[in-house]
């Protein structure tokens, strides 16, 4: 047996091994970084220059974190709340949007769907930050800038989203459903949330993570509009006052720690969401 | 944003030759100079909106804000003028909704006069009278040498001096250089004993330009008509030839500043000198924690025995831009935030501004024994270094782009290639360019 197949197992532990090492370095890859903030981020200040960045020197983070908040009155938790409204709402009201956009242009024939649906594909292609300066200085008109809504209107607008959600309704919504809600006396709107909307959940949960994400990472954007750090979003405040590292050094700590704790809620999205993914799509398969 | 530039680079155009023909008539209610006849006050209650990104700036206007009921600030907030909030200016400027009053470093003021986004307070009350109260060199600054203008208030400075490790330099019997011939000798025995004298760095190029500057070169000038642009002058080359000799010759250290590896080239006594501006004094404090009590302050080397010139690093002022409806309160409450003893006080607490006033330097904040510098009272030398700044230089228009070119070339020097003399020439060169592309007059 070990003579006749030898080569076949053999190759396999070869490939498997090579697969290991290439996703091991790349976990590395993507883990060092969070992991040199996490541990920069218990230092003190003194020991954070003079200690090797990877591993731990006293563990300072509680002071650290106090220090963080008690900073110009506690401004970074209002950072925080800002990026979560900014990025929840906007995700949210953005994934509904985007859904009941790509849904239209799945399920109803007009004319001009695919006018419609190209210019939106074309909107994929332009980058947020192309799109900033024009959105300021339409919003200077209206004298908007330097609002909550100066960010948040912006926000709600997913080409991206529009896409995933009319390729997946397509996809994923029968139209001998659709039929069969009609008949039954169902509106459109009560067949879109209640019949729809249900079939469309992993879809919907990946453009709310991705819009999520592109919010919170948004910094372009806020940066143009935004004057009153009491409307900053935690991604701006960070970099509002690394600009000053060189002369305020004891800015540095607040910026390692801010940056951290900035990520958690990220990861709390990813992990309770991935559930709804993956148990989405599963149940779509077996189907 | 391509948008932004075509239309900078028009308005760029328009503007540059408008202001420069002002400033060559010499004339009131010519070119940007419109602020003469209506400088003054408002009826009723004004409310004001000031930019800027220095830390705690809120609690300083606060006390502003208590006194004078009338006169309300409100503090809008951003990044550091390089980091976003000229390029912000800029943006609102064109959209017509600028704050009253923003922060702009003195290297970024002449930008804003080509672009025409300053207002001219001259005829202010009390903003011409001032003159006297600020540092020689920081008015000529804000005025750009012309007639009846006064583009903004003097906020802070960065007078440059040297920080030296008194117990290593006690330790080896180096006495402490006084000119450049002795640092560069120190810098010898130093390197004998495994140190580095200093560190030279690739992106700070407004630290060579104070360098420069001490030197009594100069980078521009305005003559009123044109730009002259000479970043390979004698002096700049003087200076680029002695930190050229040391570079080539392995006496200082080539570690990127503000950086992990610079902190530490202190922190542990690799390097023994900084040639810095007042503000480094806490730089080096949180850098290197451990040499605690180790450090001085000692002037500048000088070029020429017994002379006592130092130069600037940094340092920023207050304009009130253009566009605003209320220049007179707008003037009043700058000239408040940076003459008052209670305000200068409270912006050194805050953020360790260093006051662009005559008597701001003796405040009591300032005389002070510094328990990281041995109980020194380190801010007794940056006053000289103060009153000993050249008052005639002078900041181009376009100095980011001068800035990155030259740093470009600094780099290849670091790297090996090259020689500092080469990264001026070509910084000469294509600051020229670039001049001469955004339509703003050169002299070649």
């Amino acid at each position: 047996m070990s003579q006749i197949s030898a080569g076949a197992p053999k190759e396999k532990l070869a490939s498997r091994t090579a697969a290991m090492i290439v996703m091991g370095i790349s976990t590395l890859y993507f883990l060092v970084p969070i992991w040199w903030l996490f541990v920069g981020s218990t230092k003190s200040r003194a020991q954070f220059s003079s200690t090797i960045g990877l591993w731990f020197a006293d563990f300072n983070l509680w002071q650290n974190i106090h220090d963080l908040l008690a900073y110009n009155d506690g401004v970074y938790l209002r950072w925080m709340l800002n990026s979560i409204l900014y990025a929840g709402f906007g995700a949210l009201l953005g994934t509904l949007f985007a859904a009941m956009c790509g849904y239209a242009l799945a399920k109803y024939r007009f004319p001009g769907r695919e006018l419609i649906f190209n210019v939106v594909l074309g909107g994929v292609l332009v980058p947020a930050t192309a799109l900033a300066l024009p959105l300021f200085l339409i919003f200077s008109q209206f004298n908007a800038t330097n609002t909550f809504w100066s960010v948040f209107l912006p926000s709600l607008v997913s080409p991206f989203g529009v896409y995933l959600a009319r390729i997946f309704a397509s996809a994923s919504v029968p139209d001998e459903l659709l039929e069969a809600a009609r008949l039954d006396g169902a509106g459109e709107v009560r067949t879109f949330f209640s019949v729809s909307r249900r079939l469309m959940t992993p879809a919907l949960v990946t453009i709310f993570l991705f819009q999520f994400v592109a919010i919170w990472n948004n910094f372009f954007l806020p940066l143009i509009m935004l004057r009153d750090q009491t409307l900053f979003p935690v991604t701006l405040g960070l970099y509002t006052w690394n600009s000053q590292v060189n002369q305020i050094p004891e800015i540095r700590t607040l910026v390692i720690v801010g940056a951290f704790l900035s990520i958690i809620p990220l990861i709390i999205a990813f992990l309770s969401l991935q559930r709804f993914w993956r148990g989405g799509l599963g149940a779509g398969s077996v189907k | 944003m391509h948008l932004n530039n075509s239309k900078r680079i028009v308005a760029l155009g328009v503007l540059a030759a408008l202001s420069l023909t002002g400033c060559a008539a010499g004339t009131s209610g010519s070119g940007g100079s419109d602020a003469a006849a209506d400088c003054a006050p408002s009826d009723g209650k004004v409310d004001l909106t000031y930019t800027s990104w220095i830390p705690g700036i809120d609690k300083v206007v606060d006390i502003w804000n208590k006194e004078n009921p009338d006169i309300q600030v409100t503090v809008q907030t951003g990044p550091n003028g390089n980091g976003g909030t000229y390029k912000n200016f800029f943006n609102q400027l064109s959209a017509g909704n600028a704050p009253d009053l923003g922060q702009i470093e003195y290297d970024a003021l002449p930008n804003f006069r080509v672009q025409d986004g300053l207002t001219n307070i001259a005829s202010c009350a009390n903003v011409s009278e001032s003159k006297g109260d600020f540092i020689d060199w920081t008015w000529n600054q804000v005025t750009f040498g012309e007639d009846d203008s006064v583009y903004a208030i003097p906020q802070d400075t960065g007078p440059m001096a040297m920080y030296y490790r008194k117990d290593l330099f006690e330790k080896a019997g180096i006495a402490v250089p006084t000119t450049w011939d002795e640092y560069a000798a120190a810098a010898k025995t130093i390197r004998a004993e495994g140190g580095y004298i200093t560190n030279f760095p690739q992106n700070d190029v407004n630290w060579f330009a104070g360098l420069v500057w001490q030197a009594d070169g100069k980078w521009f000038e305005n003559d009123g008509d044109k730009w002259d642009v000479s970043l390979d002058g004698a002096e700049s080359e003087k200076v680029a030839d002695y930190w050229q000799n040391l570079i080539s010759d392995d006496l200082v250290s080539k570690v990127p500043a503000w950086t992990d590896e610079w902190n530490n080239a202190y922190n542990t006594g690799s390097d023994w000198t900084w040639i810095s501006a007042v503000w480094g004094a806490n730089s080096i404090s949180s850098g290197a924690p451990d040499t605690s009590g180790n450090w001085a302050v000692a002037p500048m080397p000088q070029w020429n025995a017994g002379e006592n010139k130092a130069g600037n690093w940094g340092g920023s002022s207050t304009a009130v831009l253009k566009g605003s409806d209320h220049p007179y309160e707008a003037a009043q409450f700058a000239l408040w935030l940076n003459t008052s003893d209670e305000a200068l006080t409270a912006l050194n607490q805050e953020a360790n501004l260093y006051p662009a006033t005559k008597d701001g330097l003796k405040l009591p904040v300032l005389a002070e024994g510094v328990p990281f510098y041995g109980d020194q009272k380190i801010y007794d030398t940056f006053a000289e270094a103060a009153n000993e700044t050249n008052a005639d230089f002078t900041w181009g228009p376009t100095m980011t782009q001068t800035y990155s070119d030259v740093a470009d070339g600094f780099g290849k020097v670091l790297g090996g290639s090259g020689t500092l003399n080469d990264a001026l020439k070509t910084g000469q060169e294509k600051t020229i360019a670039a001049l001469t592309a955004a339509a703003i007059p050169v002299n070649e």
